[in-house]
C-alpha cells in the first residue's frame, strides 16, 4: 500500500488581501512533503469549509491579518462541524493578541501561530499533531 | 454496499474520501471501484491541456459557469505537479474556481501528479468514475502545465481542448509533434495580446499540412479565440462559443459512431494500469520491503549480473506460468 500523504488547506478568510504569509506557508508545507491546496484570498467560511470537504484535507490553516479572527476562525470550524466534518482540524495564524488565544482554543482552533513563529516550528507541530485520517 | 449508495446519492464527503484512498493506494478503495465500475459511462469528459500559465484554470472556471447555466452538474479534476524532491505539492488551480465552491452542482477536486509523467495523476481514471457515478453530467479534467509529450489526457477524454497563448511562436514549432496532434478544439487564450493572428495562422497552416485522412471523419479542429478574462461580457461570449463547440464535437462523435473508439481507448489503458498495479507493483513492493532490491542494485554496480537476468529470475519466482 502506498504511503498516506498529508493534505493541508491554506486559506484566507474575510476581507484581507495580505497573502504573503499564506503563500510562504504554502511553499513551506510543500517542502515538508505535504499536498497543499491554496484557496486564495477573500474566502467566506462557507467556501473554505466546502472546499476542505471536496479536497478531503486533514488540516485547514487559516491566515488572518485583519483583526477579524475572533469571528472568522470559529466560523470556519462551525461550518465544518455543521457539514459533518468535525474531524478536519483547524489551526490559525496572523496578528492575534495573546488574550484571544483561549477564546479561539475554546472554539475548536487547535493551535495559533503569531509573528515570530518559525516555519520549522509550525511544520513540527503539524507532524506531531496531525495524522492523515484513516 | 453503503459507500456505493452514498456516492450514487452524490455525497461529497464519501466521494472525496474515496478519491483520497484511491490516490493513496488503499486496497479497500479498489474493491469499491469494482462496485462502481458497472455504473459508469454516463458523464461527458472534457480534457483541458496546455502550457503552464496558458489560462487553463480560468477557462475551466468559465466553462463551469456555462455548463451550470445549461443545467448541467459539473465535476472538475485539476492536476498540479508533485515535487520530485520532497513529494509535496501546491495545488493552486482551485483559486480560479472558488466562486463555485458553494454550488452543490459543482465538485472540484485537486490532484497531485505523484510521479506520473503523462500530465495527469494515476488516480484520475478512477476519480472520473467516482464523479460519474455521483451523477456529474460533465467532468472537466485539467492537466498539469504541459510541454510536448504529456498526452495521457486523450485516454480519458471524449473531447480534448488544447489551450495556446500568443507570443510563444517558437514553442509552437517545438510542440507540433506532440500535443498539437491531440486537439479536438484549439483555444487561443489571451487573444487580445499581440501575436494572436500569427498564432491562428500557424495553427491553420499546421492543420492544412496534415495528411488528408486525419480529418476523414469530417471534424477539423476549430479554433476558438478567448480574450481577457477580466472583461466579463466578451469573456462570457467566448465561453458560450467554446461550450457550443464542445457540444458540437460531442454530437459529432455520437453521429459518426466515434464515441466507442474513445471509450475503448480508455478501457484498454485502464486494463493496462490495473495489471500494472495488481501484478508489477506488489512484486516491486515485496522486493523493496524485504530489502532484496538493494542487493540486486549492488550486484549490478559490481557488474556481477545484468538487469535482464535479475528480472527474469524475479519473473520465474513470482509468476506461475512464464510469458
Amino acid at each position: 500500500m502506498a504511503e498516506r500523504k498529508l493534505r493541508v488547506m491554506v486559506a484566507k478568510p474575510g476581507l484581507d488581501g495580505h497573502d504573503r504569509g499564506a503563500r510562504v506557508l504554502a511553499r513551506c508545507f510543500r517542502d515538508a512533503g505535504f499536498e497543499v491546496i491554496y484557496t486564495g484570498c477573500h474566502q467566506t467560511p462557507e467556501q473554505i469549509a466546502a472546499a476542505a470537504i471536496q479536497e478531503d484535507v486533514d488540516l485547514v490553516g487559516l491566515s488572518c491579518l485583519s483583526g477579524a479572527h475572533r469571528y472568522l476562525f470559529p466560523a470556519v470550524k462551525k461550518q465544518l462541524v455543521e457539514r459533518g466534518a468535525d474531524d478536519i482540524m483547524v489551526i490559525g495564524g496572523g496578528i492575534i493578541p495573546d488574550q484571544d488565544f483561549q477564546y479561539l482554543y475554546d472554539n475548536g482552533i487547535k493551535a495559533i501561530f503569531t509573528p515570530g513563529a518559525t516555519l520549522d516550528s509550525i511544520v513540527e507541530w503539524i507532524n506531531n499533531n496531525v495524522k492523515p485520517r484513516e | 454496499m453503503e459507500k456505493v449508495k452514498k456516492i450514487k446519492a452524490g455525497d461529497v464527503r464519501t466521494a472525496s474520501r474515496l478519491i483520497r484512498n484511491l490516490e493513496d493506494g488503499v486496497k479497500e478503495a479498489r474493491s469499491t471501484i469494482k462496485h462502481l465500475f458497472p455504473l459508469t459511462g454516463k458523464a461527458q469528459v472534457v480534457g483541458i491541456t496546455g502550457s503552464p500559465g496558458a489560462g487553463k484554470s480560468t477557462l475551466v472556471d468559465g466553462l463551469v459557469e456555462q455548463f451550470r447555466k445549461r443545467g448541467k452538474t459539473v465535476g472538475v479534476l485539476a492536476v498540479d505537479p508533485t515535487s520530485p524532491f520532497t513529494g509535496g505539492a501546491i495545488l493552486g488551480d482551485r483559486i480560479r474556481m472558488q466562486r463555485h465552491a458553494e454550488d452543490s452542482g459543482v465538485f472540484v477536486r485537486s490532484l497531485a501528479t505523484r510521479g506520473a509523467l503523462g500530465g495527469l495523476a494515476k488516480a484520475v481514471g478512477d476519480a472520473i468514475h467516482v464523479m460519474d457515478v455521483m451523477g456529474m453530467d460533465v467532468i472537466l479534467v485539467e492537466t498539469v502545465g504541459t510541454g510536448q509529450q504529456e498526452v495521457d489526457i486523450i485516454n480519458h477524454s471524449h473531447t480534448v481542448l488544447v489551450v495556446l497563448i500568443p507570443g510563444m511562436g517558437d514553442e509552437i514549432q517545438a510542440i507540433k509533434a506532440g500535443i498539437m496532434e491531440i486537439a479536438d478544439v484549439f483555444v487561443i487564450n489571451k487573444a487580445d495580446r499581440e501575436g494572436s493572428s500569427k498564432l491562428r495562422r500557424e495553427i491553420m497552416a499546421m492543420l492544412d499540412m496534415a495528411p488528408p485522412e486525419t480529418f476523414a471523419s469530417g471534424w477539423r479542429p476549430p479554433i476558438v479565440r478567448v480574450e481577457n478574462a477580466f472583461e466579463p461580457d466578451s469573456f462570457g461570449k467566448s465561453m458560450e462559443e467554446l461550450t457550443d463547440t464542445i457540444a458540437k464535437h460531442h454530437e459529432h462523435l455520437v453521429a459518426k459512431d466515434l464515441l466507442g473508439s474513445r471509450i475503448r481507448r480508455k478501457a484498454a489503458v485502464e486494463l493496462h494500469e490495473a495489471i500494472r498495479s495488481c501484478v508489477l507493483e506488489p512484486i516491486l513492493n515485496h522486493l523493496v520491503a524485504e530489502g532484496e532490491i538493494e542487493g540486486m542494485i549492488q550486484k549490478l554496480m559490481d557488474k556481477k549480473t545484468d538487469p535482464y537476468t535479475l528480472a527474469e529470475e524475479v519473473a520465474r519466482r513470482f509468476l506461475k506460468e512464464g510469458v
